[in-house]
């Protein structure tokens, strides 16, 4: 199984991926999207690790899982804080730092 | 010319001629109020002091042979640049010694006028600082050794004039009156500034032994324009055409200030500045030539003034004029005429001072208002005041034996010996002033009395009559002790040179076709003003008007000189603001203009953002792939 | 191997792509999460065909199972607004989007196929066996050659923890108003002074999602609790039963099965 059949899937989610985070209002979907995106790259990471022999590209798919994770925690509770003060979690509404 | 004696014996303390009028300015202008109540006695006393040690002096220098009358005394080095040297170095000789003797006794006899005339006046103290500052400074101007101490004077009399001018300076016109006449001095200072440069550049040195010994190496046309700058310079300070507008608004000032500054002693600076730079104009027929001519134009600008205006001082300042420009005529014939210009400046200096004292004495008794044409039949009031107005009149006139008529009738002769035209100019303004002075003398002293209801008119007080008879008697004999007693001729002579030619008609013709011109000219004006003058001013001819407007000199300079300035300050701000500023500003708009564009990117809204970030990425992936592909 | 790892791949391939469209296109941000959490789940199964057992347990366990109900937790607090209109407000942006993230795909996906397209795995076999195992390969190179940035991590985590705590945290300025105090103020008020209708009165269901009947018979969204009204799953009214009422108000309807009028009924007068 050639790993390009990977990457190119890993590719596949990544961009839809990012057309969640471009057309999606609500935050934590757009959250969720992100997460999207961090998941394609891991996938390619295991995919060269496996293409490489040798075990670094997994050791950085680790990493960015607890990097994704303590992500997810912030950027969390500060969708929650946005929440409370405007009653939305739309990302369109908090457009006040602008021209 | 060789100075041939260092100071020593009477001459040593020949600073204190300064020094006595400069230290009563100091007492007076520094002292503050505790000098209010004897400070007039200050001032007067410096200047008297003056007179009595120039008196000393001129019997130290009569004592002496002819070629042994020069003394310098060297106070201290001044500025030494490089080869640029000048001291602060006093020089007597002749020339300086009657102009410091008209300065010092003529300027004594107004400072003792003045303690009546100022009286009142709250602030008569500041008024006699600023004349001992004036009598310090005229002192300066003709004692320096060189061009940049004479300068230097030359400046402090201009500043006296402007203080003095405006010394009532809660009036506007009085105001102005002092800024006009330091614009306009300023103009002539440029000529002085730049004539002193040309000198050194020229000569190396600014002396004028130095300079007088080498006028004769230097060519023809760097002469010519020292001499026209000098010339300038002289414009400026003796109100000379085309600098001229400035002294009939001078006469705003108190009236011993215009007896004093304005006729007697500062407006001649230019004169003194011709005759002491003879050797210069001796070189160079051109800016000989000019100076006569701005000598005569100035005669009969003058004269037309002075027949026209109401004013008395404005009429006395037209003849003024008139009466400089016969000087700087003759200064300008050279070595006929240096002569005779300085005898027409000295016996001029007492009898214009006599009559403008004379006219501050009139004033005096009619509660300081101007217009002759409200007076009329004064001559019983105040006698004393006519008798000396009277004998000033005749002296300017030119009637024999009064001074005016050994000193104006010695020009004319020049002037025929040099060209004939000008001799005929000279006798034409002599009649002219027959006109003028007889108008001014019916018309204030004889016919009817047109006084206002409120007026009482009175004799002035003794303080004020002394010094107008002591210049009426001198108005008198000034010019027959001048000429037989002193031979001023012959005193003159090792300073400025003195040639005489023969004419076709004899002298004594002459004298009677000037004499019979003279008497026209005031027979004239009898006939106009004996019977009855118009309270009103009649609106007159052409010419009438214009004189009564000073030949629209406001105008003329206003045209030639304040428009263009504004037109070319106002284009430069045009320039400016649209030009310069239009590049910087037009920048700064045209980068506001577009940030005001792209700001409208930042929309707030966080998907564009991450769509301009994907757009971005795709520009990289892009790139990398055209990169690498190949 | 290699067939049965084919089927593998094509199979959870095309489920994770699916769960990534589901997760575009769901209007419900919880159908999304479900949607992610397939796509992860199948992209584990991946992971270990790829010769990483560790990373597709941590994937199940710290993903799908801690991270994404993590956001299902915080769905359920902000629950009210989990619905998501699907038109799109910035103009042209979903169009520019897509084709922008279109030609991205294409961008990438051709160049790692003109990259990738001759590449042949080495294999982890050696790697993996090399210390004994995937957890020990990754364990030995974590604890030696990223032992640094392991530790970073560790103080990223509890920054994280630590903002996540001082974010979501309320601080009480005042005292909770006691029930007194809230009957009080409801009664000075004059607004619901009376306690809210309960579901289903007066209408055929007395289900949660049932909006009870006024006396007039207009429906009041006011008996279905806030969540339901805030997803909008509020059952409509059930047009028949309001007839009903209409009929037994007006009197031309009696009520079977007890026989009683309405003139009976002490409330029909008032």
């Amino acid at each position: 199984m050639s790993p390009s059949a990977y990457v190119v899937l890993a590719a596949i989610l990544f961009t839809l991926g990012s057309v969640g985070v471009l057309v999606r209002r609500n935050a934590i979907v757009m959250f969720m999207s992100v997460e999207m995106m961090l998941n394609a790259c891991n996938l390619a990471f295991v995919a060269f690790a496996r293409m490489n022999g040798n075990l670094d590209g997994q050791v950085v798919a680790f990493f960015v899982m607890v990097v994704a994770a303590a992500e997810v925690v912030v950027g969390l509770a500060i969708i929650v804080t946005i929440f409370r003060t405007r009653r939305s979690a739309s990302v369109d509404e908090p457009n006040l730092l602008k021209y | 010319m060789e100075v041939t004696t260092a100071a020593g014996g009477a001459f040593a303390y020949l600073w204190l001629l300064i020094g006595f009028p400069l230290a009563g300015a100091a007492i007076l202008l520094f002292g503050g109020k505790r000098t209010n109540r004897w400070g007039h006695y200050v001032g007067t006393l410096a200047v008297v002091a003056s007179a009595v040690y120039a008196v000393i002096l001129l019997l130290a220098l009569m004592g002496r042979s002819a070629e042994d009358r020069t003394a310098v005394q060297h106070i201290a080095d001044w500025v030494f640049i490089n080869k640029f040297s000048a001291s602060i170095a006093l020089q007597l000789d002749q020339l300086s010694m009657v102009f410091v003797l008209l300065i010092t006794i003529v300027g004594s006899l107004i400072h003792v006028y003045s303690i009546g005339y100022m009286k009142d006046d709250p602030d008569r103290r500041r008024f006699f600082g600023f004349l001992n500052l004036f009598v310090a400074a005229m002192l300066l101007l003709v004692l320096a050794d060189n061009y940049l101490l004479l300068y230097a004077g030359w400046e402090g009399v201009g500043l006296a004039s402007f203080l003095l001018i405006g010394f009532w300076q809660y009036k506007n016109s009085a105001a102005a009156a002092a800024k006009k006449a330091f614009v306009m001095n300023r103009i002539g200072d440029i000529g002085m500034s730049l004539g002193i440069m040309l000198i050194f550049v020229t000569f190396g040195s600014v002396t004028f032994s130095t300079v007088f010994d080498q006028a004769d190496q230097a060519n023809d046309t760097t002469m010519t324009w020292i001499g026209l700058l000098l010339l300038l310079a002289a414009c400026g300070k003796s109100a000379q055409f085309p600098l001229q507008a400035w002294l009939l608004d001078a006469m705003e000032g108190p009236t011993p200030v215009s007896a004093l500054i304005h006729a007697a002693t500062m407006v001649t600076a230019g004169v003194y500045l011709i005759v002491r730079s003879g050797p210069i104009f001796d070189q160079t027929i051109a800016a000989s030539t000019v100076v006569v001519i701005i000598g005569t134009i100035t005669m009969f600008l003058g004269a037309f003034i002075g027949s026209a205006k109401d004013e008395i001082k404005k009429a006395l300042a037209g003849s003024t004029m008139s009466q400089i420009g016969y000087m700087i005529l003759a200064a300008g014939l050279g070595p006929v005429g240096y002569v005779f210009a300085i005898f027409h400046l000295l016996t001029h200096g007492v009898f214009k001072a006599n009559l403008f004292l004379g006219a501050g004495s009139v004033m005096h008794g009619m509660k300081n208002r101007e217009n002759m044409r409200r007076y009329g039949a004064l001559r019983a009031a105040m006698i004393v005041t006519w008798l000396s107005f009277m004998a000033a009149t005749f002296a300017i006139m030119g009637i024999p034996p009064f001074s005016g008529f050994w000193s104006k009738d010695d020009i004319i002769h020049a002037a025929f010996e040099h060209n004939i035209i000008i001799g005929i100019c000279a006798v034409l303004a002599a009649g002219f002033t027959g006109f003028y002075m007889t108008r001014m003398l019916v018309m204030t002293f004889f016919g009817k009395a047109r006084w206002e209801d409120d007026q009482h008119p009175h004799e002035s007080p003794p303080v004020m009559t002394i010094p107008l008879i002591i210049l009426g008697i001198g108005s008198i004999f000034t010019g027959m002790a001048l000429l037989f007693w002193g031979n001023i001729e012959t005193w003159l002579e090792p300073v400025t040179g003195f040639e005489t030619r023969e004419l076709a008609v004899p002298a004594v013709v002459l004298e009677a076709i000037t004499l019979v011109v003279v008497l026209i000219g005031a027979a004239i004006a009898i006939a106009m003003y004996r019977r009855s003058v118009a309270v009103e001013a009649p609106k007159g001819n052409v010419l009438v008007r214009a004189a009564r407007n000073s030949m629209y000199d406001d105008a003329i300079n206003d045209t030639i000189a304040v428009r263009p300035t504004y037109w070319l300050s106002r284009s430069l701000v045009w320039a400016d603001r649209s030009v310069i500023d239009g590049i910087v500003g037009g920048s700064a708009a045209f980068v506001g203009g577009l940030s005001g564009r792209m700001r409208r990117l930042q929309s707030g809204f966080v998907r564009s953002y991450a769509l301009a970030m994907l757009g971005g990425a795709v520009l990289v992936v892009v790139v990398m792939l055209l990169v690498r592909l190949p | 191997m290699e067939g049965s790892e084919v089927v593998v791949f094509w199979v959870c391939g095309t489920l994770a792509v699916i769960g990534a469209i589901g997760l575009i296109i769901s209007r419900k941000a919880v159908h999304s999460a479900l949607w992610v959490a397939l796509t992860m789940i199948n992209l584990a199964v991946l992971y270990i065909a790829n010769s990483a057992p560790f990373l597709g347990m941590v994937q199940i366990i710290v993903y799908t199972g801690a991270v994404m109900m993590l956001f299902l937790f915080v769905l359920m607090v902000v629950g009210v607004d989990s619905s998501d209109s699907l038109v799109e407000t910035l103009k042209g942006q979903r169009w520019a989007a897509i084709i922008l993230a279109f030609g991205f795909g294409i961008l990438l996906v051709s160049g790692v196929a003109n990259g990738l397209v001759e590449a042949n795995s080495v294999g982890l076999d050696a790697a993996n066996d090399a210390d004994g195992g995937n957890v020990q390969g990754i364990a030995h190179l974590l604890f030696t050659d990223y032992l640094l940035a392991f530790e970073a991590t560790s103080a990223l985590l509890i920054t994280a923890a630590l903002g996540a705590m001082v974010l979501a945290h309320r601080e009480r300025w005042q005292r909770a108003a006691t029930q007194r105090e809230l009957s009080e103020a409801r009664t000075r008020t004059g607004a619901g002074v009376v306690p809210l209708p309960n579901p289903g009165v007066y209408a055929r269901h007395n289900a949660v999602d049932t909006p009870a009947l006024l006396p007039d018979g207009t429906p009041t969204l006011l008996s279905v609790p806030e969540p339901v009204r805030g997803r909008g799953d509020a059952r409509p009214v059930d047009h028949s039963g309001l007839a009903e009422v209409d009929d037994l108000s007006s009197g031309t309807a009696a009520l079977p099965p007890t026989g009683r009028s309405l003139a009976d009924d002490p409330r029909a007068e008032s």
